[in-house]
């Protein structure tokens, strides 16, 4: 218990306050400290790189032995670590290797078609759902078809009345005010409370209050 | 009241369709609309623009390939603009997914302009743990990339010889689909005040306006709509500005769509569609 508690809560007191006093102390013993836990840091990162390896393989290993639901899942997934790490380990990772090949050629493509299906769930979910059941949804009805034509080129081409008169505004002028006044005002909002949070919740940390870092519930 | 009825309960396979025909077919028969230019891209154009052979800039690309369509166009048009200007172009990724992506974005630019690895540009790669990563990187960048991607050392590379810390960097352009871009603002800029900029994506942009309304950052470029603003202000249209047309009829189909959708929903009596997406 001592080692898993008492030394992990004294070690992130004890940094969150070195670190929070470095922040604000610009003395030659401060960024020495600092230059020195950079230069650890990475190192740590390094070995984290070699934890998970070994943390995602023992996973995997455990769900084929036991032959749980989806082992062979783990399976391929298993095969295609070791061939990555094999094939840049044998043929290095430069154009035209094994590992280059299958970058360029499986996982971006398949990493991007991934992302670009959302599109096509988007439009068809906006179709089925995206109502003007009530006032306050009438209006972000409204601001989302006025910022969707206002940021594609079609927004400034389709704004005839410009032409009548260069002083109204055409619909990217619309898509520009909304980008830059109510979604700012609610984003800082958003963003200031998140920020206010952050700060809570490390104040926790240092202190020992939050423990679930931890792991085991408390 | 029956042709609404099954107009509501459209097959979303053709929805599907519909879309994607109004992706291709723009890419066959290009209208080559005006791109109107954003002051958050001209920002970031404008102060490149004043940047010259002896000034410096980071290219971060923090993205993985799912994003690679929104965010690469972005990059290779900073790229060629900081080799209009000769500036000196240091290009990282703080992502391991990213590294054959930006690999292959300075690369491919470097080519086009016949500039020289190591002289006019250099390729560091990839290192772990972006927070300290950044941090060390605003005391030497030297101690945290000991060699560039391809294992010369740092300090045989003639392009990093003056360069040292964020003293060095006039600009830092960090281009990401995730939140990497605030620790570029919170560890470089608040830290060790490097200006800052940032390529992210079309849904991630109105997340940040505050951080270009408060000054924080030089300029943002938001989705592949900022990629093709940029293509335009470097005159060198490429794939960002092939898009924009698709994109335009994209979101013209949705907005018919969703129109058609609230017509049928008030005529139907406000009755549900079947959450079938």
């Amino acid at each position: 218990m001592f080692w898993k508690r008492q030394i992990p809560l004294a070690i992130a007191f004890l940094a969150g306050l070195i670190f929070a006093i470095q922040y604000f102390v610009p003395h030659r013993v401060s960024q020495t400290i600092f230059d020195w836990y950079t230069d650890w840091g990475i190192v740590i990162g390094a070995f984290g790189a070699i934890l998970g390896f070994y943390s995602i393989s023992r996973l995997h290993i455990t769900k084929i032995t036991k032959r749980r639901e989806g082992w062979l899942y783990s399976v391929a997934t298993l095969v295609c670590i070791l061939a990555m790490v094999i094939g840049a380990i044998v043929g290095g990772t430069e154009k035209g290797t094994f590992f280059a090949q299958m970058y360029s050629y499986v996982f971006v493509s398949i990493s991007a078609t991934m992302f670009s299906l959302l599109g096509f769930y988007i439009a068809s979910a906006a179709y089925r759902a995206f109502r003007a059941r009530t006032a306050l949804a009438t209006g972000l009805l409204l601001a989302a078809i006025l910022v969707m034509l206002g940021r594609v080129p079609l927004g400034q081409t389709i704004s005839f009345w410009t032409k009548w008169n260069p002083n109204l505004p055409s619909l990217v002028d619309i898509a520009n005010w909304i980008m830059d006044v109510p979604n700012m005002a609610a984003k800082r909002a958003i963003a200031l409370g998140v920020a206010l949070g952050m700060m809570l919740v490390s104040l926790k940390i240092i202190l020992g209050i939050e423990r679930t870092y931890l792991g085991g519930g408390d | 009241m029956k042709f609404i009825e099954k107009l509501m309960s459209i097959d979303r396979r053709i929805i599907y369709i519909l879309i994607a025909l109004a992706i291709i077919i723009p890419f066959f028969v290009p209208m080559g609309l005006p791109i109107p230019i954003t002051k958050e891209v001209e920002s970031i154009y404008n102060y490149i623009e004043d940047l010259g052979p002896n000034d410096a800039i980071i290219i971060s690309n923090d993205y993985d390939p799912q994003t690679k369509p929104e965010l690469y166009p972005m990059v290779k048009a900073i790229i060629r603009h900081a080799f209009d200007r000769e500036v000196k172009v240091i290009v990282m990724t703080l992502i391991v997914t990213g590294v054959g992506l930006a690999e292959e974005a300075v690369k491919e630019v470097a080519d086009e302009y016949g500039m020289v690895n190591g002289k006019d540009y250099c390729f560091l790669g990839y290192r772990p743990g972006w927070g300290l990563l950044i941090l060390g990187m605003g005391v030497d960048i030297h101690t945290q990339f000991p060699t560039d991607y391809y294992g010369t050392p740092i300090k045989d590379i003639p392009v990093m010889a003056d360069i040292h810390n964020f003293d060095d960097i006039d600009l830092v352009l960090s281009f990401s689909g995730s939140s990497i871009v605030v620790s570029w603002l919170t560890m470089a800029k608040e830290r060790f005040g490097q200006n800052i900029a940032w390529g992210v994506t079309g849904v991630m942009a109105p997340d940040y306006y505050i951080y270009l309304q408060s000054g924080q950052i030089v300029g943002m470029l938001g989705g592949l709509k900022g990629a093709a603003e940029y293509e335009t202000l470097i005159n060198k249209p490429d794939t960002a500005t092939a898009g924009m047309d698709a994109q335009s009829w994209a979101h013209v189909i949705i907005i018919v769509f969703i129109l058609i959708g609230n017509i049928g929903f008030f005529i139907t009596g406000k009755k549900n569609l079947k959450p079938n997406i």
